[in-house]
């Protein structure tokens, strides 16, 4: 597979020739996948094209059937969420997975609070999530020792993507970050998004709305029935052909009157285009 | 007393604001109309009790029923902690109070039919609330069969072993000095006043480090004068206590003394700092709060989600077992209803009066401490008035049902602020 945007520059992530199945369901059928540093990459598919087996493949949550896993050019295993983080990718649930009862720091600390001895090392907890929060220019989060009970949709979501930032993270994925948010809010998390890729991270974003995906995206992966069936610059494809691969899985034109150098844009039935 | 709430639910105010006292009173205050109440219901409650009943009955007000009340409290204090741990993590144990009644009947029954020595009973005794807390959890994370029906069938079970223990009935009295003392003796006036001076420069140097830390990393804490306010705070309302529990109570003190802190508040007081310390300030208790607030979450973030349940479950019923031996001695024996009735429908409604949530995520030790006051004060007030023992139940049953309903209510309060 050819790389569209950026031929040169070595992907951060690719996938090649992924298989997996659940028993007789065959949910994805050799998939190919790049992920550039730097660069957002939104990955689109209706309901049940299999953009969350997908992720969990990437996140070890699910193991795979055949295929490649290549991070920075070097053949890497993800066996197990474990290897997953070891490698600095790291996901954002759609349903965050934040604990109402704790407040930011803690919850951005989960599971790998700083300690002196036995006792938190609350200071110093509070200090770097402060950082964070400055470093990716969130405004919105009035304090860090704010319960997360009290916070908007949109202040969830901005905490939950720090706290997936914090780790020195490569690769962030948001699962449907905007599905539940206003308009405001909604413009908010895009914003950060896109700040994410421009500090040099690697951003995969997953997305029913159209209009999310070409405000902040680079580049557009669609997925059709287990197979991807584009992967394009987001400047060289409409929003109506985004909307055709997604519910027909090929679009005959594609490409031909941006003239762009599209290698990897597939029909249902597997023929190149 | 209201010093002592301020604490757990501090926050600092927004770093743009001018950081003053009036600024932090209005932060609480904000918290308060949040649904963010802590300890508040319970200390009213407490107030409004004290007042009411001292107007009526002049001699609840005095020294020496107040030292009764202490005593009398501590045995649902210690289970309410238990179950503050069980609560937190989104579940219930109902057998808690049996599971006490077992191991303070084994205790009793090793130290006066086998002639062990006391320390050995107590060991027993904690050793089987351990296992007991063990297979509770066990059955409750590992099979997953809901706490209710585990500790619903286990209260029924050790109700049974509790007879098999004291021989199908029979009163089994302590006669053990060491056993004794616990519920029923007061230590001397000199070490009341120098456990009083070590609780305040603990909590003192506790507090100032915080705030030097604080300082140090340039994080905006509280202002300095209201840790101040606290710490005289805690020093004056524990001062007034530890003053009045020294005055001689005795009605001929020419033949028996009576005066000093009862014993049982130095043992309360050490389980308070150890427990609030696990929970607030290393990452196990942290842990704990998070599978209480979200176990997918919890599960996500790499907790051990289940050794955590169990380990809850354990340490609630060890402590069951504490409480236990602080009942028997109080009533000098074990019968086959140490630990039945009312124990932990009282120490459940003590955690819950305090402020702990029984949907799980909130809760503090703190909690117990405070309405096992309040549930103590409504016994102990009611038999003065002579009331009939059906009052009582009715009475305390209402103030769990009110307690509950200021729980859900908060928690829908606090969810429709969280949305706005």
């Amino acid at each position: 597979m050819t790389s569209v945007s950026t031929p040169a520059a070595t992907p951060l992530l690719e996938l090649r020739g992924l298989y997996k199945s659940f028993g007789p369901v065959q949910v994805l059928r050799d998939v190919d996948f790049s992920v550039y540093a730097g660069q957002v990459t939104a990955l689109v598919g209706d309901n049940g094209a299999g953009k969350s087996t997908l992720v969990k493949c990437v996140s070890g949550i699910y193991g795979h059937d055949a295929g490649e896993f290549r991070f920075e050019g070097k053949p890497v295993t993800i066996h197990n969420p474990r290897d997953a983080a070891a490698l600095g990718i790291e996901i954002v649930y759609q349903d965050l997975a934040l604990c109402d009862n704790l407040d930011v720091v803690q919850n951005m600390f989960l599971g790998r609070e700083r300690r002196t001895g036995i006792v938190l090392d609350d200071a110093s907890m509070e200090t770097l999530a402060a950082q964070t929060l400055s470093s990716l220019a969130v405004r919105t989060v009035a304090s860090v020792r704010q319960r997360v009970a009290s916070l908007s949709g949109g202040q969830r979501q901005t905490v939950a993507i720090a706290k997936a930032v914090l780790w020195n993270s490569r690769l962030v994925i948001l699962d449907e970050p905007t599905a539940a948010l206003g308009v405001a809010q909604t413009a908010q998390v895009l914003e950060l998004v896109r700040r994410l890729a421009d500090n040099g991270l690697a951003v995969v974003l997953i997305s029913h709305n159209m209009n999310d995906v070409f405000a902040v995206s680079d580049r557009i992966a669609a997925l059709y029935l287990g197979q991807m069936v584009a992967q394009v610059k987001a400047s060289e494809v409409t929003h109506a052909q985004v909307v055709e691969l997604i519910t027909a899985g090929g679009v005959r034109n594609l490409g031909r009157s941006a003239g762009a150098e599209l290698t990897d844009v597939r029909l249902e039935d597997g023929d190149q285009l | 007393m209201t010093t002592l709430v301020q604490e757990s639910t501090e926050l600092p105010a927004p770093p743009s604001k001018p950081n003053g006292v009036g600024e932090h009173f209005k932060a609480y205050l904000r918290r308060v109309r949040g649904g963010e109440m802590g300890a508040l219901p319970a200390l009213a409650g407490l107030l409004v009790l004290v007042i009411g009943f001292s107007i009526v009955r002049p001699v609840f007000f005095t020294a020496g029923n107040f030292a009764n009340l202490l005593p009398q409290s501590a045995a649902v204090t210690v289970l309410a902690m238990g179950l503050v741990f069980v609560l937190l993590i989104g579940e219930i144990d109902l057998s808690a109070g049996y599971t006490s009644g077992v191991c303070a009947a084994l205790m009793t029954v090793l130290v006066t039919q086998h002639d062990q020595p006391w320390y050995v009973g107590i060991g027993a005794g904690l050793l089987t609330g351990v296992v007991i807390g063990l297979v509770l959890g066990t059955l409750v994370a590992k099979l997953g069969v809901p706490s209710f029906v585990v500790t619903l069938a286990a209260f029924l079970a050790f109700q049974g072993l509790l007879l098999l223990i004291v021989n199908e009935g029979n009163i089994i009295s302590i006669h053990d000095p060491v056993l004794l003392a616990i519920g029923n003796k007061n230590v001397p006036v000199l070490a009341g006043w120098i456990i009083y001076a070590a609780c305040v420069l603990l909590y003192a140097a506790v507090q100032l480090r915080r705030v030097l830390v604080r300082r140090r990393r340039h994080l905006v804490g509280e202002p300095a004068s209201v840790t101040a306010l606290r710490v005289i705070g805690l020093a004056v309302i524990a001062g007034v206590g530890v003053y009045a529990l020294s005055l001689e109570r005795s009605f001929n003190p020419a033949r028996t003394s009576l005066k000093g802190v009862p014993i049982v508040v130095p043992i309360v007081l050490v389980l308070v700092v150890v427990l609030t310390f696990v929970l607030k300030r290393t990452t196990y208790g942290l842990h704990l709060y998070a599978v209480g607030g979200n176990r997918e979450a919890a599960r996500r973030a790499g907790i051990p989600t289940d050794r955590l349940r169990i380990s809850a479950f354990v340490i609630c019923s060890t402590l069951a077992s504490i409480s236990g031996f602080i009942a028997a001695s109080r009533a000098n024996s074990v019968d086959p209803n140490t630990g039945g009735s009312t124990a932990l429908l009282y120490a459940v409604g003590a955690a819950v009066i305090g402020g702990t949530s029984l949907f799980g995520g909130r809760g503090r030790i703190l909690d117990a401490v405070l309405g096992g006051l309040v549930v103590a004060t409504i016994d102990n007030g009611m038999s003065l008035l002579g009331s009939r023992a059906w009052l009582r139940y009715v009475v305390t049953g209402a103030v769990l049902l009110g307690a509950a309903a200021v729980d859900a209510l908060s928690r829908r309060r606090s969810s429709a602020t969280g949305l706005s």
